[in-house]
C-alpha cells in the first residue's frame, strides 16, 4: 500500500494521495463538476474556494467515494475510488477522516460515543478507546462535553466534535467541509489553528473547503509551534505545504500556491481575493 | 415536484423496485457476514418486541373476544355453540393472529424505522457512517431485520394465545360454555398444518416490515417533509404487501397441506 516515509512536500517527487482526472458529475442534466483535475500531495493542505453551489461539497464526497462521478477517475491513496464497489470502499475510508459541512454527528449518541464510533467499530480495546477519545476531545478543547448529546451543543462546538471524530484514528488524509462556516471570527481562528496543528504535528494531508479567504491565508502563513503550544507566523512568507484551488461553476479556474494566487491576473480571481 | 412523463415514471418505479430488492438481498446476506452487531440487535429486539407487547396483547384479547361473539351467533342457528372454541382457534392461529400482529407491528416498527433512518439520511448521518468506514446495511438494516422477524414470531404466538383467552372469557361468561368444552374444541381439531401455516407467516411479514421500513428510510429525500412522507409510505406499503402476501402464502400452504 502506502510508503511509510512522510515526504512532506520537500521530496523531489512527492507522493500523490488524492488525484482527480477529468472528473465530471451532473445531477438531473445539470453539470455540477466539469473536467476537474488536480493532485494533492502527502503532507499538503489544499484550500478549496468557490462561491456557494460551485460544487465544493460534491468534490469532497467524490473523494470519499460517497458519490460516483459520471466520468473521469479519482485515485485516493493509490486506489481508484471512482470504480470501487461500496463494500471495498469501507476499508479505504478508515484511512480518511471527513468533517461534514453540517457536522453530521449521530444525534442519538453522546459526544463521547460519536468520537469513539470508529474506534469501537474497529474493536479497539476500551481503555485505549477512552484514552484516544479524551486525547481527541482535548485537542479541540471539549473534554468537558463527553456526556452531552449533540443537540445540547452550540454549532461551533458541534463542528469541533466533528473534527475530533475525524482525527481520532489519526487518518492519513482529512477532508474538511467548511469547518469555519457560519462561525464568529474568534471561533473560526481557533478552528483554523486546530487544522494547522493537525497538519504540522501529524503531517496529515488535507482538502479544506472554506468560504473565508483569511482562513486559507492563515493556513499558508502560519505553522504550529509545539513547544509554545500555539500557532506562529512562518519566517519567510509562506508555507510550501499549503496550496489553493478555486472552483467556478464546477470548473477549476485556479490551482497553485499562495504566491501564484496573489500574482494572478485573472479578473475573477482578483475580485475574489480582494 | 415536477410532473413526470409515463415512461419516466415507469423507469422510476422499476429503479425503486430494483433498489428495494438490492437492499432486501444485502440485508439477508449480511446475516452471514462479519461484523455482526449483536448489541444493536438486542436494542432493536427490545424496541420492537417488548415495545409492541402491550398493543399486541390488547388487540389479541379483544379480537378473540369479538370472534367468539360473532361465531357463536352464527353457530347458534345450527345449534352448535360448543364449536366456538374451534372456530376461534382456527381463525386466530391460521389467519388473524399473524396478520393482525404484523399490521400492528408495521404501524409501530416500519414507521419507526422509516422515520429514524430517514432523519439520519437527510442530516447526512448515513453518509457520515459510510465515511467512518461502517456499512449502514450491516449496522442499521440487518439488526432491524433480524429483530423484527424473531420478535414478530413470538408476538404472533402471544397474540394467538391472547385471542384464545379472549374467546374463552366470552365463552364462559356470555355463552354459557364450560372451560372443558371451550378448550377441548379449541385444540382438538388443530393440526400441524394449521400451526405451521400460522407460524410461518410472521417470517415473511417480519421481512416485509423491516425491509420496507428501512428502504423508505434510506430513500428519503427533501428534509423534514420528506421524512414524514417516507413514514406514511412505509406504513401503507408494508400493510398492503402484508395483505397481498398473506393471500399468496395461504394459497400456497393450502396447496401443500391440503387444508
Ligand atoms: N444530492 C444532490 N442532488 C442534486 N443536486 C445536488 C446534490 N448535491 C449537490 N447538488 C447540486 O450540486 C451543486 C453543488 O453543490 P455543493 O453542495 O457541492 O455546493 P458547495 O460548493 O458546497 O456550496 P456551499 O458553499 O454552499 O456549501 C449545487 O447546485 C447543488 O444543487
Ligand atoms: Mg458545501
Amino acid at each position: 500500500m502506502i510508503g511509510e516515509t512522510s515526504t512532506n512536500g520537500h521530496h523531489p517527487s512527492p507522493e500523490v494521495v488524492i488525484e482527480f482526472r477529468d472528473v465530471e458529475l451532473g445531477f438531473d442534466q445539470h453539470l455540477v463538476l466539469r473536467e476537474v483535475s488536480f493532485r494533492l500531495f502527502r503532507g499538503e493542505t489544499k484550500v478549496l474556494f468557490g462561491v456557494a453551489g460551485s460544487g465544493k461539497s460534491v468534490l469532497l464526497k467524490l473523494a470519499m467515494g460517497l458519490l460516483k462521478p459520471d466520468s473521469g477517475t479519482i485515485m485516493v491513496l493509490g486506489q481508484e475510488v471512482s470504480s470501487m464497489p461500496e463494500a471495498e470502499l469501507f476499508e479505504l475510508r478508515r484511512n480518511i477522516g471527513m468533517v461534514f459541512q453540517e457536522s453530521a454527528l449521530f444525534d442519538s449518541l453522546t459526544v463521547e460515543e460519536n468520537v469513539a464510533f470508529r474506534l469501537i467499530e474497529e474493536h479497539t480495546p476500551p481503555d485505549e478507546t477512552r484514552h484516544r477519545v479524551e486525547e481527541a476531545l482535548s485537542f479541540v478543547e471539549l473534554q468537558h462535553t463527553m456526556q452531552k448529546f449533540p443537540s445540547q451543543l452550540s454549532g461551533g462546538m458541534r463542528r469541533r466534535v466533528a473534527i475530533a471524530r475525524a482525527i481520532v484514528s489519526h487518518p492519513e488524509v482529512i477532508l474538511y467541509d467548511s469547518p469555519t462556516g457560519g462561525l464568529d471570527p474568534i471561533t473560526s481562528t481557533t478552528i483554523v489553528e486546530l487544522l494547522v496543528k493537525q497538519r504540522d504535528v501529524y503531517q496529515t494531508s488535507a482538502l479544506m473547503v472554506t468560504h473565508r479567504l483569511q482562513d486559507g491565508f492563515i493556513m499558508a502563513t502560519h505553522r504550529y509551534n509545539q513547544e509554545k503550544q500555539q500557532m506562529e507566523p512562518v519566517d519567510h512568507g509562506v508555507n510550501t505545504n499549503t496550496s489553493f484551488l478555486i472552483l467556478r461553476d464546477g470548473k477549476v479556474i485556479f490551482d497553485g500556491s499562495a504566491h501564484e494566487l496573489r500574482g494572478s491576473t485573472d479578473e475573477y480571481i482578483k475580485e475574489y481575493i480582494s | 415536484m415536477p410532473i413526470l412523463s409515463p415512461d419516466e415514471l415507469a423507469k422510476e418505479k422499476v429503479a425503486a423496485v430494483q433498489e428495494y430488492s438490492l437492499l432486501a438481498g444485502h440485508s439477508v446476506a449480511n446475516i452471514f457476514r462479519q461484523p455482526r452487531y449483536l448489541g444493536d440487535l438486542l436494542i432493536q429486539a427490545d424496541l420492537i418486541g417488548v415495545g409492541s407487547l402491550p398493543i399486541v396483547t390488547l388487540t389479541g384479547l379483544s379480537i378473540g373476544a369479538v370472534l367468539a361473539l360473532q361465531t357463536s351467533s352464527t353457530l347458534q342457528q345450527f345449534g352448535s355453540v360448543s364449536l366456538t372454541g374451534q372456530l376461534v382457534s382456527f381463525s386466530m392461529i391460521k389467519e388473524i393472529g399473524p396478520v393482525l400482529t404484523s399490521l400492528m407491528v408495521a404501524g409501530r416498527a416500519a414507521t419507526g424505522m422509516a422515520s429514524e433512518l430517514g432523519s439520519m439520511k437527510v442530516t447526512e448521518q448515513i453518509d457520515a457512517m459510510r465515511a467512518l468506514g461502517t456499512d449502514p446495511m450491516k449496522k442499521l438494516v440487518t439488526p432491524r431485520l433480524f429483530a423484527t422477524v424473531i420478535m414478530l414470531f413470538f408476538l404472533t404466538i402471544i397474540a394467538d394465545f391472547m385471542g384464545l383467552l379472549g374467546g374463552y372469557i366470552v365463552a364462559i361468561t356470555l355463552l354459557g360454555l364450560t372451560t372443558q368444552q371451550y378448550w377441548t374444541s379449541a385444540y382438538q381439531q388443530l393440526q400441524f398444518a394449521d400451526v405451521f401455516q400460522g407460524l410461518s407467516k410472521p417470517f415473511f411479514f417480519g421481512f416485509i416490515i423491516a425491509t420496507v421500513g428501512c428502504y423508505y428510510g434510506f430513500s428519503t429525500k427533501g428534509g423534514t417533509q420528506g421524512v414524514g412522507r417516507s413514514t406514511t409510505q412505509a406504513m401503507v406499503a408494508s400493510s398492503v404487501l402484508i395483505l397481498i402476501f398473506d393471500f399468496f402464502i395461504t394459497r400456497l400452504l393450502i396447496g401443500v397441506f391440503g387444508r
